[in-house]
């Protein structure tokens, strides 16, 4: 699965969520064959390579209809796109295959166990223990000993200069992308016999396969493999030793890992990208148009709500709440130019803030909200020292890890955080209990936090942190101390993610750990790319967007995720400035070239 | 065989290259000179289809190439070898080769490692050494090498002398004179008039993304206001 994974990556460097989605069709569909195969061996063996390759032609096509369209788009975009097909595939299964999980059949020939060193080893493990490493070892024959594997290793570091060699790139990738699917959906299909096949199988396994492929070293098979190893052996230690912080070991060690050697156990650093001198557009003052439209949309989202009931002032209230963490969030992305997988963790540590300092300490409402900005603060000073060292897709899995840590705090704690059942009762004091002074209490600090980050942005440190994201190195030429900018930057955005977090918590009075996990985190990117990464406006307008549409969605349809996803890759495909871009560029297109 | 004409290009609203008009015959070898920034090397990648041309022709060998994908100019036989060089610093030296490996036309003898070492010596002494771990004038010698295994029948050849010690510039200028004399058509790109005029046989004079002058290398060594106004720094 990690190989997979490390080798589109390294040649595509397209950070892949669909990955996982490929991993769990390969279950589903294994097990859709095996039990429809006669028994016996060529039914099983039959049906596991028969799923491997028949997610690597749905790997192709998906390669082919979207991925091969945005192969120049940033980063972020791509892996926005990805997410929509996660979202679509979720659905898929969920239509084709249905929510119960499913079991699969045991191996035949391997149904047994035996006994090594007094304990008993089930020969299936045995068989799976043996195939990593052969598997591994064809895929390096693969790539040193044949002509196809040196156009990979070479097109990984300059694709467009085997381009002009005469190789034709996009067919190289399409095959990489092929066997990079064929290893996802084996490695889904041989999970079949020793666990249950589910619908959160993807987003699982992703995330273990990103922390084993970054602490490896991306575009390192050796390295994936060596880290693969050590997290099995923490896995399987930790169990014994500390029941009850695996989830937290594992990516502990990914964050010792990083910050001791930031491009991972066997990687190298990325080298910059050729040709895509990416100069990022000015970001100017609002044009009076768009001012005007500010204004009109502030007077209606303050004169209308009184006569909203009050279902429609929760949701006003809720997209009031997203637009300032959105907005946080963009302060690092945009001008700090650092991406965030875990912005979540300062939203729920916000959250978690407010509920505890009312039902620990018993302090009103405003104390609470006072506290959530502390916690998320104090946090984002810690977490943000390790992320804000490191760069790019490294510097965004360390985010990741720590906010999948914090989670893992939240849900493991039982006694201080109630754990899954989360803390209840955090309920606004008396004169903002109405629904509509919440709404107004929200707006004001929403609004106020919004316009100061954007104030912060056009400020001194806004240019300087623009200017480190530009050219760290030239930024540090004229005496700008870039890690420092971007620590502060990281903070600034880590506090405004907390109030919107505190905010959170009294609008629905109660905290629970799903606050500061991934899916939070992946909401809060979605609102920011699909606004635009590169327009002030953007997290506003994609907030909006964003939780209009969950919300619209989630009420009207069964299969909201299909829907959703395949919004969001029409999106990418279409709007690739995101929304606040795509309508800046008509704007200024209509008004010719000034 | 090379025919460019009207060629232009933007980067986004900015024209960088003006209606660029230059040609290359068989076995012939034009220097296209100009200063840092003049559009050399824009020339040359909108020519390969990196840039794509907002407007213009390219000509290769009588068909048209005007915007096509880089590996479909490059398998008609026009070769690129870029000024940064671009070698590719994870793979050895033979590994490097292979990967510009492509067949030759017909009836041409096809270049292969041992031949190419002839014509670069010290490529030959570290076949195995990653492209990562060479001195620049090596790696500059590796980057045509690669471009050659393609069997190309004209090369576009980026200031091959940039940054390179005087001595190394001298053994280039002696491999560019080798692969004339082997009927391989070049378009050199320089800022060394020196290096050029001892292996080109035309120049064409590039400023401001606009074609300023053409001609022979003995008319430009006569004509010294145009080499006053356009080359000197």
């Amino acid at each position: 699965m990690a190989s997979g994974l490390t080798v589109i990556f390294g040649v595509s460097r397209i950070v892949n969520f669909a990955h996982g989605s490929l991993y769990m069709l390969g279950a589903y569909l294994a097990w859709t064959l095996v039990t429809s195969l006669p028994r016996g061996h060529l039914g099983f063996w039959g049906g596991v390579l028969g799923a491997a390759l028949a997610v690597g032609v749905i790997g192709l096509v998906v390669e082919m209809l979207l991925l091969r369209r945005i192969y120049r788009a940033p980063e972020l975009f791509q892996l926005l796109a990805t997410f929509g097909v996660v979202l679509v595939v979720q659905d898929l299964a969920l239509l084709t295959w249905g929510a119960q999980d499913l079991l699969g059949p045991r191996a035949p020939g391997l149904r047994g166990s035996v006994e090594i060193l007094g304990l008993r080893f089930p020969l299936y493990e045995l068989f799976l223990i043996v195939v990593g490493p052969v598997v591994l070892g064809l895929l390096l024959l693969l790539f040193h000993r044949t002509r196809w594997g040196t156009l990979v290793r070479a097109a990984t570091q300059d694709r467009e200069m085997v381009g002009a060699l005469g190789v034709n790139q996009r067919m190289l990738f399409t095959s990489v992308f092929f066997l990079g699917s064929v290893l996802a959906g084996l490695g889904g299909a041989l999970q079949l016999p020793r666990e249950s096949v589910n619908l959160h199988m993807d987003l699982a396994i992703i995330t273990e396969a990103f922390v084993v492929v970054v602490v490896g070293g991306l575009g390192s098979l050796s390295g994936a493999a060596l880290a693969a190893l050590l997290i099995g052996e923490l896995h399987a230690f930790g169990i014994l030793v500390f029941p009850k912080i695996t989830l937290v070991l594992v990516f502990l060690v990914m964050a010792v890992v990083l910050v001791v050697r930031p491009h991972g156990l066997r990687g190298k650093p990325q080298p910059a990208a050729h040709g895509v001198a990416a100069a990022e557009p000015m970001i100017g003052a609002a044009p009076p148009a768009l001012k005007l439209a500010g204004a009109v949309a502030l007077l209606l989202a303050v004169a209308l709500p009184p006569f909203l009931g009050d279902y429609a002032l929760t949701v006003l209230t809720e997209i009031a709440i997203c637009i300032l963490f959105a907005a946080s969030l963009h302060l690092i992305m945009g001008p700090g130019g650092m991406a965030s997988f875990g912005h979540a963790a300062y939203f729920g540590l916000g959250a978690y803030g407010a509920a505890l300092a009312a039902t620990w300490l018993g302090v009103p409402m405003l104390g609470g909200l006072a506290m959530a900005p502390v916690l998320a603060g104090i946090f984002g000073v810690v977490f943000g020292w390790f992320c804000v060292r490191l760069s790019g897709v490294y510097s965004a899995m360390l985010t990741l890890a720590f906010a999948q840590i914090a989670w893992s705090v939240a849900f493991q704690w039982v006694e201080l955080t109630g754990g899954d059942n989360g803390i209840l009762g955090v309920w606004p004091d008396g004169w903002a209990a109405p629904k509509l002074a919440y709404y107004y209490l929200a707006l004001a600090l929403c609004l106020g936090g919004t316009l100061l980050l954007r104030r912060v942005v056009h400020a001194p440190f806004g240019y300087a942190l623009r200017a480190q994201r530009d050219s760290a190195l030239r930024a540090e030429a004229i005496g700008i101390d870039a890690f420092r900018i971007r620590w502060w930057g990281f903070t600034l955005a880590a506090i405004a993610a907390g109030v919107a977090g505190g905010l959170f918590a009294y609008g629905k009075g109660s905290v629970f750990p799903t606050y500061l996990a991934i899916p939070r985190s992946v909401d809060a990117l979605l609102m920011v790319l699909l606004g635009g990464v590169q327009t002030l406006s953007g997290p506003i307008v994609g907030a909006i967007a964003y939780a209009g549409l969950q919300e619209r969605l989630m009420r009207l349809l069964e299969y909201w995720r299909l829907v959703l996803g395949a919004v969001i890759i029409l999106l990418v495909l279409f709007f690739p400035q995101g929304l606040a871009g795509a309508a800046r560029f008509f704007w200024e297109r209509r008004h010719g070239d000034a | 065989m090379l025919k460019v004409s009207g060629l232009s290009a933007h980067y986004g609203r900015a024209h960088i290259l003006e209606e660029v008009a230059l040609e290359v015959a068989a076995g012939e070898v034009v220097v296209l000179l100009g200063r840092n920034g003049a559009g050399k090397s824009t020339t040359m990648k909108a020519i390969m289809g990196l840039v794509p041309p907002s407007a213009g022709r390219v000509e290769f060998d009588g068909a048209e190439i005007t915007g096509r994908e880089p590996f479909e100019i490059a398998r008609r036989g026009l070769g690129y070898v870029p000024e940064e060089r671009r070698i590719f610093t994870e793979l050895t030296v033979l590994e490097n080769l292979e990967v510009g490996r492509r067949p030759a036309p017909p009836g041409a003898t096809p270049w292969t490692p041992a031949r190419l070492f002839e014509l670069f010596p010290s490529l030959g002494r570290m076949q195995d050494r990653p492209g990562g771990r060479m001195s620049g004038g090596e790696q500059q010698m590796l980057t045509i090498a690669r471009t050659l295994m393609g069997n190309p029948r004209l090369i576009l050849l980026d200031e091959p002398s940039e940054g390179l010690a005087p001595v190394v510039v001298e053994r280039m200028a002696e491999a560019i004179v080798t692969l004339k004399a082997s009927g391989l058509g070049i378009l050199l790109s320089e800022q060394n008039l020196h290096f050029a005029r001892g292996v080109s046989d035309r120049a064409t004079i590039i400023e401001k993304g606009r074609i300023r002058w053409s001609g022979t290398i003995p008319a430009l060594l006569e004509a010294e206001e145009v080499r006053e106004q356009y080359l000197s720094v």
